[in-house]
């Protein structure tokens, strides 16, 4: 039987606003085995960034189950989280804020290793330390450099660093590639999967480029207006995407070859709003192949085939 | 240093924009970045440039540079020219290049979210555009400011709402708008679809080659995505630490790419139909812009690198009329990279 070190049932994170409640994100249901790695897709605003957060209760689910190595997340005390936070771990978008500014290479990255109360002396520290930055492909000679003087390439090892500092053993990576260049991005995905094989991390990878997300993940879930649309291993999505929404999605990817672009699906419109959505296809408004049928309540995950998920009401058709 | 041509008194009329030898260099007080080194472009009418390279590569300070609209001090010009349409950008007079600010030149810039004025609505700021450089009434610039917001795929009922009532994808058109109000011959856009999402991306993206068709104009498109370039543009120019290392048509840039620097950027890409390909990213990072080496800036992360390349200044080499490339190593009659040889 496949090992899950996570399972997340029917997450919802509604935030209240003035006009009504926001749902961020609406019923989402996935599981993860351990070591693989779950990519999250979807635009701006879709909620795969509250969703990760919802997991490490960064911030706090309105409903659902976050079951890790079979234990409720949602149910744990604040004391017995905290001590859970060590199996948990983020990686954030921008290296800039992310990061203390006042506080040395050294410092952040010790944090973490004292949290952990297996290295007691500040020797002992220190070595950890610098076997973490070793690690991360950070030189010795940075530990003791602030972070405004260094790049986005090294300011985002210090994050994954940090990270690592507490031995997690699932790293949710929100958007950590893309406030760098190119030649940087690669040298950072390399070193997460260079990681995962060597530690045996399992990763939740977010990201709007499907591209990298193709790249990096075993699997890939589609969001759209907090709900899950697609789900499906990579090359699978790729090869074969049902929902109108994904087929759109990987279309629109720019492909950066001479003559590679193919004839792009054109959608219409804008996201609609995610406050108190009516009960219908949330995707219908854009869809070019919306019917009576979509407006006839949210539609539900089916198996199309063997661990492909499909939310559509007009599949098969 | 590259050849520095002498002022060439034929104008040919087909360029709409001729960069001769440009430095820009920010003269801070006690260290000058060199942001653009000696580069040379022209571009011709109703061609559209991409303008690649990563971020400190100099792409907005040549697009600046081009407007005159350099933050000076610190920026300043060290040489070279830049003809816009046959003026001489950096001769004009402040008033001169007001007016051909955007008439026969615009610019659009990366974020829609603070290009826009929050206080007035969009119809005012495109009829604003319009007023200034066309002879018309005020009724006559806001029936075109109306116009424009249809060209750029926008209700005209919206037309007295304010940027904070539009979406990011919304505002970009509205920014597209106004740079285009005035029919300019060339445009300079400065990553005009980053802040968007991808199917966003894709649908801006559509207008401006349309647009561009409409209007007859030349484009410069500045980014640092290789897949918008090779959707969009005609042309290709990569630049590094201030140079353009290479530039060509599309084809020849994109299939036969000649700079180790260029085939770097393609390696370090993912590519989609190929999941296991491993990512070979480029090793180390952009060098110091204030303490940039006489000969390559490139050649410490070059795995063709030789020890002599990082001190000779190099050489400009011409593989067709168009394709040129920034490489001593093509000195070896016999030198190929290796996505060449694949």
């Amino acid at each position: 039987m496949a090992d899950h070190i996570l399972e997340v049932n029917h997450l919802k994170k509604y935030f209240k606003t003035n006009r009504g409640m926001l749902h961020a994100v609406d019923d989402i249901t996935f599981r993860l085995e351990r070591g693989k790695t779950l990519g999250i897709v979807g635009e701006s605003g879709c909620g795969k960034s509250t969703t990760g957060r919802c997991i490490l209760r960064l911030i706090e689910p309105t409903d659902g189950e976050v079951i890790f190595e079979g234990e409720d997340l949602l149910k744990l005390g604040k004391r017995q989280m905290r001590a859970r936070c060590s199996d948990l771990q983020i990686i954030f978008q921008d290296p800039f804020s992310s990061l203390n500014p006042r506080n040395t290479v050294m410092e952040t990255i010790a944090e973490g290793v004292r949290v952990q109360k297996k290295y007691r002396t500040p020797a002992e520290i220190e070595k950890r330390v610098l076997e973490l930055m070793e690690t991360v492909g950070l030189a010795e000679r940075l530990i003791n450099s602030y972070p405004h003087e260094l790049d986005g390439g090294r300011r985002q090892r210090i994050g994954i660093a940090r990270a690592l500092a507490v031995e997690p053993k699932l790293i949710i990576c929100d958007e950590p590639v893309s406030a760098l260049d190119v030649s940087i991005q690669a040298q950072i995905l390399n070193l997460l999967k260079e990681l995962q094989r060597k530690l045996g991390l399992t990763y939740i990878f977010i990201s709007h480029d499907l591209s990298v997300v193709n790249h990096i993940s075993d699997e890939i879930m589609v969001m759209y207006l907090g709900q899950t649309v697609e789900k499906a291993p990579s090359a699978e999505l790729f090869a074969n995407p049902i929902h109108p929404y994904t087929k759109a999605l990987l279309s629109a990817i720019p492909i950066p070859k001479v003559d590679a672009n193919k004839e792009r699906i054109h959608l219409k419109g804008e996201v609609t709003s995610p406050i108190d959505p009516e009960d219908e296809c949330r995707f219908a408004k854009r869809c070019l192949y919306a019917c009576e049928k979509c407006q006839k309540g949210c539609p539900k995950l089916k198996e199309v085939s063997p661990g492909h998920f499909v939310a559509c009401h007009c599949f098969p058709e | 240093m590259s050849e520095v041509r002498e002022n060439e008194k034929t104008v040919d009329d087909s360029l709409v924009l001729d960069i001769q030898d440009l430095t820009v260099h920010y003269e801070l007080e006690d260290e000058t970045v060199e942001a653009v080194n000696h580069i040379s472009l022209q571009l011709k009418k109703k061609r559209i440039l991409g303008l690649v390279g990563e971020t400190g590569a100099g792409k907005t300070s040549t697009a600046l540079a081009i407007l005159n609209l350099l933050p000076n001090p610190p920026g300043v010009i060290k040489s070279g020219s830049i003809r816009v349409c046959g003026n001489d950008m950096l001769k004009l007079s402040q008033k001169e290049l007001e007016s051909i600010r955007g008439s026969s030149i615009s610019m659009i810039f990366q974020d829609p979210m603070t290009s826009l004025n929050p206080v007035y609505s969009v119809g005012e700021q495109i009829a604003e555009s319009i007023e200034l450089h066309e002879d018309c009434t005020k009724a006559e610039a806001w029936e075109k400011a109306e116009e424009m917001l249809q060209l750029v795929g926008i209700p005209k009922e919206r037309i007295h709402e304010y940027p904070h009532q539009f979406s990011g994808g919304m505002k970009q058109r509205v920014v597209i708008a106004i740079a285009l109000a005035c029919n300019p011959k060339l445009l300079l856009a400065d990553e005009p679809t980053t802040a968007l999402d991808v199917t966003i991306q894709a649908q801006v993206l559509d207008m401006m080659c349309d647009l561009k068709t409409k209007f007859d104009m030349a484009m410069i498109f500045i980014t640092h995505d290789l897949g918008i370039v090779a959707q969009i543009c005609d042309e290709v120019a990569v630049m590094y630490a201030g140079r353009i290392i290479e530039q060509g048509t599309l084809r020849e840039v994109f299939n036969h790419t000649k700079h180790p620097y260029t085939e770097g950027l393609f390696n370090s890409l993912p590519d989609i139909e190929n999941r296991e390909a491993e990512l070979q990213p480029i090793q180390g990072m952009m060098p110091d812009p204030t303490k940039l080496p006489e000969g390559c800036a490139f050649a410490p992360r070059c795995p063709y690198a030789k020890p002599e390349c990082i001190n000779t200044p190099q050489k400009e080499r011409s593989f067709s009329e168009t394709h040129k490339v920034l490489c001593s190593a093509y000195d070896d009659p016999t030198f190929r990279i290796r996505r060449e040889e694949c």
